[in-house]
């Protein structure tokens, strides 16, 4: 019942809205290069999928940031995983991977274009150095977190460090991973996006800073509509996997039961 | 039955802090005999945590020896079983799993182990529970869950740090029950640390008593009472004796009230 009227009040919530922007740009004539109304937004939307043009930059996007995605959150995995097990690796590399840390990168963006070309590769780079960083880091303090009374019950049983590692380590650290992966879906968007607004061929932040030349406001909305959209979307697919893995975590258990209230 | 379990020969252990050293244990002595249950009663700080992490094989001793079944405690080995104050299960294994972990670290062969652990399952009143998750499970449930674990090995012995120290008056009581009829059916060699005195006097045939700093046993007690001992023993006056002569070390040691 209660549910069935939330849903009600969304959908005004949401007209209401709509409606009010649409009347109140064109009740003050506000020209459409400052704020276009929704039905102008809407109208690029559909020209933009219908000739195809969103559909070919949209999928490129995607592609670099999954590529993104995977190759900075595995090599976040493996290197957390080196300097969380490696007192050498940790003293030698940690001081380094701090200065990198609070370097903002997307300022290497420029570089990385220059370096790596117009094409794919540069935003793939770009994607993955973002998402690397929030792996790495809770790669490193998940492997950590081991409980101290559940490091001394596997020494009890005479287990070895690999098998300490495996049968305990690493489960224990799929929550704080999980969550690096949730960071890291949306950081390589971001560094796919930045990358194409320095210089590309293809893909959505591309069509977005050539909208602005041509003062394309419209169109600049609709894809900022799509962006929010894909970024929804990967980060359900990441919430999804988390609640395969993480069955067992309270927190997630909490999350799921909040869910089950809700719905 | 003059094979012995456990021996401790002048057993020291100092810890060094940043004033300097404390003795947790000092100069301890005794031996407990094969099949026998003894339980160590003594105030928090009493090092009777580090007795046992000692013969457990996570520590070493600072001096003197200690020994099971005639053999020196060198580390960790794989015919004792240990039973933590909390159960400490992983969630992410099912109750079967977590009472398999001892197979699956010792390389043993799940499937060799799987009857005894549904029967020890059974020995502990959680039959059709081997599917579940240990956070379905109350706290009472996740400790025998945690003693099926430590049986599923077949140890010669168990090594218990205050298993029950976490529960409720009523669970706890309930517990010591199982535990006794799991003891009377298994006769393991059971060393078993708690701060109740009551517990201790129900659960053992001997009782070490230590006082804190340094860690002493000051008294070891032989409790003539008959088994199986119903929860009704506790208010015996014979029961009464024994709990008052210790309650009375303590008080005179200043292990209580310090």
């Amino acid at each position: 019942m209660r549910s069935t009227r939330n849903v009600v009040l969304s959908v005004l919530l949401f007209c209401g809205s709509v409606g009010g922007w649409e009347a109140l740009v064109r009740a003050f004539e506000v020209p459409a290069f400052i704020l276009p109304p929704p039905s102008q937004v809407a109208l690029a939307l559909w020209r933009g999928f219908s000739s195809g043009l969103y559909l070919q930059h949209l999928s490129h996007t995607l592609l670099e940031t999954l590529l993104g995605f995977i190759a900075g959150s595995a090599l976040g995995l493996v290197l957390g995983t080196a300097v969380a097990l490696s007192r050498p690796v940790e003293f030698f590399l940690y001081p380094y991977i701090v200065m990198f840390q609070s370097l903002p990168k997307v300022a290497l963006a420029p570089l990385i274009v220059v370096w790596f070309g117009l094409g794919l590769t540069s935003k793939v780079i770009n994607a993955a150095l973002i998402a690397f960083f929030p792996l790495l880091v809770n790669t490193m303090v998940g492997l950590r977190s081991a409980d101290e009374e559940r490091v001394s019950l596997m020494r009890s049983l005479a287990a070895s460090e690999r098998q300490i590692f495996w049968m305990l380590r690493l489960p224990n650290s799929l929550p704080f991973v999980m969550a690096g992966l949730d960071v890291a879906m949306i950081f390589a968007l971001i560094g796919a996006i930045v990358a194409e607004f320095v210089g590309a061929q293809k893909g959505l932040g591309m069509l977005i800073q050539s909208m602005n030349f041509n003062m394309d406001v419209s169109g600049q909305f609709s894809i900022l509509l799509i962006l929010s959209v894909v970024g929804l979307l990967l980060n359900r697919g990441v919430m999804m996997i988390r609640k395969r893995v993480l069955f067992w975590d309270p927190s997630e258990k909490e999350r799921i039961e909040q869910e089950r209230v809700s719905a | 039955m003059a094979t012995e379990a456990i021996s401790v020969q002048h057993l020291s252990k100092l810890y060094t802090t940043r004033d300097g050293g404390v003795a947790a244990l000092e100069r301890i002595s005794f031996s407990v005999d094969e099949g026998e249950f003894v339980a160590v009663v003594g105030p928090s700080g009493c090092g009777k945590s580090t007795l046992l992490k000692i013969l457990a094989g996570l520590l070493s001793p600072s001096a003197g020896s200690a020994s099971l079944r005639g053999t020196t405690i060198q580390g960790p080995r794989r015919d004792i079983g240990v039973v933590f104050q909390s159960p400490v299960l992983f969630p992410w294994r099912t109750v079967l799993d977590n009472v398999l972990l001892p197979i699956d670290v010792q390389g043993l062969g799940r499937v060799r182990f799987m009857p005894a652990a549904m029967d020890l399952l059974a020995l502990v009143g959680l039959r059709d529970f081997e599917r579940r998750y240990p956070w379905e499970l109350s706290g009472g449930m996740q400790q025998r869950v945690a003693i099926t674990r430590a049986l599923i090995h077949d140890p010669a012995m168990l090594l218990m740090d205050e298993p029950f120290g976490a529960l409720d008056a009523m669970t706890r009581e309930h517990m010591n029950l199982e535990l006794q009829r799991i003891w009377l059916e298994k006769k393991k060699t059971v060393f078993f640390i708690t701060h109740s005195i009551p517990e201790a006097v129900f659960l053992a045939d001997r009782v070490l008593v230590m006082t804190p700093r340094p860690g002493r046993v000051v008294d070891d007690l032989r409790i003539k009472l008959p088994r199986p001992r119903p929860l009704d023993v506790m208010t015996t006056p014979e029961f009464g004796d024994y709990t008052r002569h210790i309650r009375g070390l303590f008080n005179v040691k200043g292990g209580l009230d310090a």
